[in-house]
Formats: structure tokens, C-alpha cells, sequence
């Protein structure tokens, strides 16, 4: 790892004066993106802002439309929470199967959206729960947030403070996890609204990142049923394809993962 | 160079370092607790876990200086002296190691889990819950006994006892 310059601020506005004034500064949520990146050399940021003392940051909260969740709140805590177990079930399960328990006690929603991995779960909770992103300096909605593989609408120096997530009437969410890493070779997080409006967003499959099923969202907003997913298909050329799945294979296991969500379901 | 202070296994130490330097790293190279292992460089063998502020967390994947102010508890520190704790002694007592390589991180591990979990730890919670820990001998199996036993012992819980555990006073 190359030489650095630590700061920990206590506040917002600290952390982004930290940023502004570092020649190449990186913010460090639970880093455990980052620190790998940075042992492996492929990241050498001269100056890392600790996101994890700022008050602001913390804290889970909701009303009756929304669940509003801290950026640096970590994976453990939004799995074990009582609030976020009976607001959103369906985010607390997500939550419990990132990476591994280690990895959940120290990673966070804020590092997690900000990195926008194609295979990280978070993305697939915050398109399909319509989420709010707030930043220090305004609010994107999901559906402007993710703008490709690791990219996002984020600005230099723009940090994350929270999240809004939507409160649907259902809602679930089925990985297939890749058995060495436990990053999703597709998962699908399916949710329902009282408008019967569904929205179906895919992550781990698409070759520009997490993605809105469309076809999917219009079959089951038609017909709430695992066969209504029957005849709807995927355009290959969309999906990865690697070492650990061909882009075919991972169009089936979308429709599969979409399947098992639904079933959770009805 | 970054001054920070922490305490590790109840005491407090101190010392300067690079603030590139890892946790694992100041633990091995600084404070002598070699206890502690690295068995991979991407963050995914669990070698290295220690339990910071009451969490199980990767020391190859933290700075030493974000852990300045902590509570460190590294294998080191879990016997009462001379006596085992509960995990370690289950991990004798049932063969949950062959080369022992893993087995620091395993056993911070298991601890972190029984924690958790309390009397509810069943096999399958312990496999999931291993995710982070690789083990190249044993095949797990008796990974998971020598934790379930451990957990069963200390929530006072046993599968092998027919008559369940008297709570009285």
C-alpha cells in the first residue's frame, strides 16, 4: 500500500472540506472495497476521510411511506434491526447475505450504492424501492443514481448522508450467489405497491450494472403470479458473460431468481 | 506517522505508525501477537479476524489507525490464564483443526456467532455463518461440532442431554 494521509472527521461538512483540499482523496465507509483495492495497489489515494465517526450519518428511521436508512449504517445493523425487520423484511433478509459476517460488520449502504458494484446487492433494493439518495448537497432518486459498472451520478467530493427507501405492500429479493465470492451472479429484487405497480430490478447480470426488468414489471403489474414470469424473456446481449456464467446462463437464472422472489411472495 | 492508542486483550498500548499500515499488521509486527494470521492478501480467508469493539472483523481490511480509540480482542486474549476458553476447548476436545492455521480466526469467529446467536445457533447457522472463514484441512465437519458443542455449553443448552438444564436457583 502507498503512502496516505488519514483524517477523521466528525461531521458532513469535515469530511468534504477533507476531500476538497486531499489531491486524490478517497471517503473510507467500512472499506471493504476500497481496502482490498488498495492492497492490491489498484487504488493509492493520497488522503482517506473515515466516514465512520459522524453522527450524521447513523441512524435508522421510518414513517408509514418510507424507511430511511444512514449511509454509513452497516450491513449487520440493517439486518438485525427490529425496525428495518418489520417496515421491510424483505431489505433486512438482502442485508443478511452481503458478503460474509465480517465483511457485514464493517461495509455499509452508503459504500455499498457509492461503489455501485454490478454484482453488490444494494443497487437491486434501492431501483426497486424507488429510493431517495441524499447527499450532501442534494437528493437523486435511484433511477438517475446508477449510471453504469462503478459509476454514479455522485460528483467529486459528493458524499452520501442517507437513503430513503419506498415501503411496498411486497416485496423480495433472490441471489444466486457465486459460491466463492457470494457476489450475485443475479439477483432479483422484486416489490409491489399499493397501486399494484411492480417494479423488478436485476443485479450481479447486466453488463452496464444493475438494471429494471421491464418485461417482468409489466407481466406481473398485468398478473401477480410466478407463471405470469413465464413468458417473459431477457435480451442476452445485456447480460455478462465470464468465468463464472455465460450471458444465457445468467438470463435463466434471472427468470429463476425472479421465480423463487415471487414464490417467497404468494 | 499517525500516534494511536488502543486497548488490546484489556491493555492499553500506544505507538506511532504509517497510516498506511493494517491492523493485522500492527498487531503481528508491533505488538508481537502473532496469534493472529494472514493467509491471503484480498481479504477472504479470515485468518486475521479479531473482535473489534465487540464485532468479528477482517484485521487485513481495516488500518491500524481506524481502530485508534478501539476495543481489540485478539486470540490471545480469551483464556482466563491457564484455562481454555469454552471455543478453544471444544476445538480440542472435537478435532476442529488439523494444521491450525485457520483456527484463530475461526475460533474469534465461533465466539462472535455463540454471541449473537446465543442458544438458537443450529448447524446451519454455523455453516452460513463460516462464510468468512476458510478452512483447507478440515473439510468443516468438525469445525461446526466443536462450535455447536461450545455454543451448548455455554447457553447452558446440550443436544446430547435428554433432561433439559435445570434453571433452578
Amino acid at each position: 500500500m502507498f503512502h496516505l494521509t488519514y483524517h477523521r472527521p466528525t461531521s458532513v461538512e469535515d469530511a468534504v472540506h477533507f476531500f476538497t483540499n486531499g489531491a486524490d482523496a478517497k471517503f473510507l465507509a467500512g472499506g471493504q472495497t476500497l481496502l482490498p483495492t488498495m492492497k492490491q495497489r489498484l487504488a493509492a489515494p493520497s488522503d482517506v476521510i473515515d466516514l465512520r465517526h459522524i453522527s450524521a450519518l447513523m441512524g435508522i428511521g421510518s414513517t408509514e411511506e418510507q424507511l430511511t436508512i444512514g449511509a454509513a449504517v452497516t450491513h449487520a445493523e440493517v439486518a438485525a434491526s427490529q425496525q428495518v425487520k418489520q417496515t421491510l423484511p424483505a431489505l433486512a433478509e438482502l442485508a443478511a447475505h452481503i458478503g460474509d459476517p465480517h465483511v457485514r460488520h464493517m461495509g455499509t449502504l452508503g459504500g455499498s450504492i457509492a461503489n455501485n458494484d454490478p454484482a453488490a446487492d444494494y443497487p437491486a433494493a434501492a431501483l426497486a424501492l424507488a429510493a431517495t439518495i441524499h447527499t450532501n448537497s442534494r437528493t437523486i432518486a435511484a433511477e438517475d443514481f446508477f449510471t453504469g459498472l462503478f459509476e454514479t451520478d455522485l460528483q467529486e467530493g459528493e458524499l452520501i448522508t442517507k437513503v430513503d427507501f419506498k415501503i411496498p405492500t411486497k416485496a423480495a429479493y433472490a441471489k444466486f450467489a457465486n459460491p466463492a465470492s457470494r457476489y450475485a451472479m443475479a439477483g432479483v429484487f422484486v416489490a409491489r405497491y399499493a397501486d399494484e405497480h411492480v417494479i423488478v430490478a436485476v443485479t450481479g447480470a447486466g453488463s452496464d450494472g444493475v438494471f429494471r426488468h421491464r418485461d417482468m414489471e409489466a407481466a406481473l403489474s398485468d398478473d401477480w403470479s410466478v407463471e405470469a414470469l413465464t413468458p417473459t424473456s431477457m435480451n442476452e446481449s445485456d447480460l455478462l458473460s465470464d468465468i463464472h456464467g455465460s450471458a444465457a446462463y445468467r438470463a435463466n437464472l434471472v427468470k429463476v431468481m425472479a421465480q423463487k422472489a415471487m414464490k417467497t411472495m404468494i | 506517522m499517525n500516534e494511536i492508542s488502543m486497548t488490546v486483550n484489556g491493555e492499553t498500548v500506544s505507538h506511532t505508525v504509517e497510516a498506511r499500515t493494517l491492523l493485522v499488521t500492527y498487531i503481528r509486527d508491533h505488538l508481537k501477537l502473532t496469534g493472529t494470521h494472514i493467509g491471503c492478501d484480498t481479504s477472504q480467508c479470515g485468518a486475521c479476524v479479531i473482535n473489534f469493539n465487540g464485532k468479528a472483523v477482517k484485521s487485513c481490511t481495516m488500518l491500524a489507525v481506524q481502530a485508534d480509540g478501539a476495543e481489540i480482542t485478539t486470540i490471545e486474549g480469551i483464556a482466563a490464564g491457564d484455562q481454555l476458553h469454552p471455543v478453544q476447548a471444544a476445538f480440542k476436545e472435537h478435532h476442529g483443526l488439523q494444521c491450525g492455521f485457520c483456527t484463530p480466526g475461526m475460533i474469534i469467529a465461533a465466539v462472535d456467532m455463540i454471541n449473537r446467536y446465543g442458544n438458537t445457533l443450529d448447524e446451519a447457522t454455523i455453516r452460513s455463518e463460516l462464510e468468512g472463514n476458510i478452512c483447507r484441512c478440515t473439510g468443516y465437519q468438525n469445525i461446526v461440532k466443536s462450535i455447536k458443542a461450545a455454543a451448548d455449553e455455554m447457553t447452558g443448552s446440550s443436544m446430547s442431554d435428554q433432561s433439559s438444564t435445570s434453571s433452578a436457583s
